[in-house]
């Protein structure tokens, strides 16, 4: 039997007493890729959100491992091991690619020093660039920042919103490997929302459909061949 | 007045003027600057500095030492303001000035109050030196040399340190910085708390150059205002070249037509500051970057 390493039930949230979530049901087991689709606007970002505490939750329950998030600020969120990596990537613009590193070990109690050079193993630019301004720098680049800045705290969940929007083909695919990657060599539970039917492909193990705010259907990548279950779930 | 006089009274006023812009405003451009408040109660955080520094004189403390306990205390009090007063505010932008405000009318009628009219402050101590026939206060020196310190040592804690980073991250995206682990409230309080630190500290250096009385802060903050709305809302690459730009202003037109002259040229500064560079220098220098 595998372990649940998120469960979340009938999470309601939203924006100025708003409900854009209306009662989302979803499990992610330990080990997993699981992915979150659907239109735009639905609200999957909302629920990343939510899951990381940046938007508070109305009603229902965040279980993690065995502890409740809600009413939990986001800060003790990623520091029980939660990595998000927003849609946008939202690297602070005006420091340095190692100094946005280095606000991804407020993660941990420490963190081991060969942290960086493993990050840096996977995304070669960041040394490269480690003086530079983040903000200076392509979306590609700034993508396998935010990425590499969660990496520091060494999660257990990595929660990503679109890591392939507005990147490059050839950047895409170095991401959707390397997010493999560390599925596979440390067991990093994966989380993550996706219209890149490619990235979908490649990468989930299950998908959840979302819309109008509510888990509307449960479907494997197979399943995403047939161009009409596409027409359906997504904005294609 | 041969040549060297005038160059040497010229330098001594340029620098008085610096250390008294510099230091009258870094507490205020680190609160405005990193945190986005207006703070009305910096002059009573400098009035606050100044009486704790005369206190601990007065329990026979040294000079130096006692301007620290100043300092540290104002910062004390500092940080239990953020944490009861403008925490709650800090979407409130308006709200935290009319706060602030409150905060400062309280503080200096409860130190009336409290410790009366005037109180009995320190002498100004270190003496003075000659130049040809002028005479030149050393305590002078040291306060321009502690307003060079303080831009060094604020450099280098926003810039150098793990607490500089977490603070720097805080400002430019909080909600990213906590979801990344930062506890982005103890950010703000210990940056409150260095703001009003650095308010205790002019207060504490300055109080054996003033009278003691409770509205004391209020002659520093014409000065913090001004190289805070002419520099912007960076530090470093605003409050610094702020203060020096208004310092040449000041010194010439004060030493050219009097007192009165160097303040009516502060005003003029921000004036042309405000239709020119609405963000300050920090805005013009921060156009060319990102
Ligand atoms: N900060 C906000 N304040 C108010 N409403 C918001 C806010 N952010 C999003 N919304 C609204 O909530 C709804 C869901 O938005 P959300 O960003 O979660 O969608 P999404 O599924 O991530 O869309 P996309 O695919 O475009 O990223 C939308 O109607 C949006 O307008
Ligand atoms: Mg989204």
């Amino acid at each position: 039997m595998t372990e649940t390493m998120l469960d979340i039930k009938g999470l309601r949230a939203g924006y100025g007493g708003k409900p854009v979530l209306q009662g989302v049901d979803l499990t992610v087991s330990r080990g997993e890729i699981v992915a979150v689709i659907g239109r735009n606007g639905v609200g999957k970002s909302t629920l990343m959100k939510t899951l990381i505490g940046l938007v508070e939750s109305m009603a229902g329950t965040i279980t993690f491992g065995s502890t409740e998030l809600t009413g939990l600020t986001s800060f003790r969120r990623a520091r029980l091991g939660i990595g998000y990596v927003p849609q946008g990537r939202d690297v602070f613009p005006r420091m340095s690619v190692k100094e946005n590193l280095q606000v991804g070990e407020s993660m941990r109690e420490r963190v081991s020093p060969d942290v960086y050079e493993r990050i840096y193993e996977l995304f070669p630019i960041l040394r490269e660039r480690a003086g530079q301004q983040a903000g200076t720098m392509s979306g590609g680049q700034q993508q396998q920042l935010a990425i590499g800045r969660v990496l520091v705290g060494s999660p257990q969940l990595l929660l990503l919103d679109e890591p392939s929007e507005g990147i490059q083909p050839s950047i895409v695919q170095d991401i959707g490997r390397i997010i493999r990657k560390l599925n596979q060599d440390s067991g990093m539970t994966i989380m993550f929302v996706e219209q890149n039917l490619d990235m979908i492909r490649a990468l989930a193990q299950r998908c959840y459909v979302m819309d109008k705010g509510r888990i509307v259907a449960h479907v494997t990548p197979h399943e995403l061949d047939d161009r009409d279950t596409i027409r359906k779930y997504l904005a294609v | 007045m041969d040549f060297v006089t005038t160059l040497v009274s010229s330098a001594y006023q340029f620098g008085d003027a610096f250390a008294f812009l510099v230091l009258s405003a870094c507490g205020l451009a680190v609160i405005f600057g990193m945190m986005g408040v207006i703070n009305l109660a910096h002059g009573e955080f400098i009035m606050c500095g100044a009486y704790m520094t005369v206190f601990a004189v007065n329990w026979g403390l040294p000079l130096p030492l006692a301007i620290i306990v100043g300092s540290l205390f104002a910062g004390l009090v500092g940080m239990v303001i953020e944490r009861l007063v403008v925490r709650r505010l800090y979407s409130r932008p308006l709200d935290s000035i009319l706060a602030t405000w409150g905060v400062s009318l309280i503080a200096s009628q409860g130190t009336l109050i409290l410790f009366g009219p005037t109180m009995r402050g320190v002498g100004t101590p270190l003496g003075s030196f000659m130049v040809g026939s002028l005479s030149f206060s050393y305590y002078r020196l040291v306060l321009m040399a502690t307003a060079i310190a303080v831009l060094l040592l604020l450099y280098l804690v926003f810039n150098k340190t793990r607490f500089g980073v977490l603070a720097r991250a805080t400002i430019q995206a909080p909600h990213m910085a906590s979801a990344l682990g930062v506890d982005t409230n103890r950010i703000y309080t210990l940056t409150f708390g260095i703001g009003a630190a650095l308010a205790g500290l002019t207060g504490g250096i300055y109080a054996p150059t003033m009278t003691m009385i409770p509205t004391m802060g209020t002659t520093f903050i014409m000065e913090a205002f001004v190289t805070v709305v002419v520099g912007g809302a960076d530090v470093f690459i605003g409050t610094a070249p702020a203060a020096v730009l208004l310092a040449v202003v000041k010194a010439s037109l004060t030493s050219w037509q009097g007192q009165l002259a160097g303040q009516i040229g502060l005003l003029l500064a921000v004036i042309i500051t405000i239709r020119l560079l609405p963000k300050g220098v920090t805005g013009f220098i921060l156009k060319g970057r990102v």
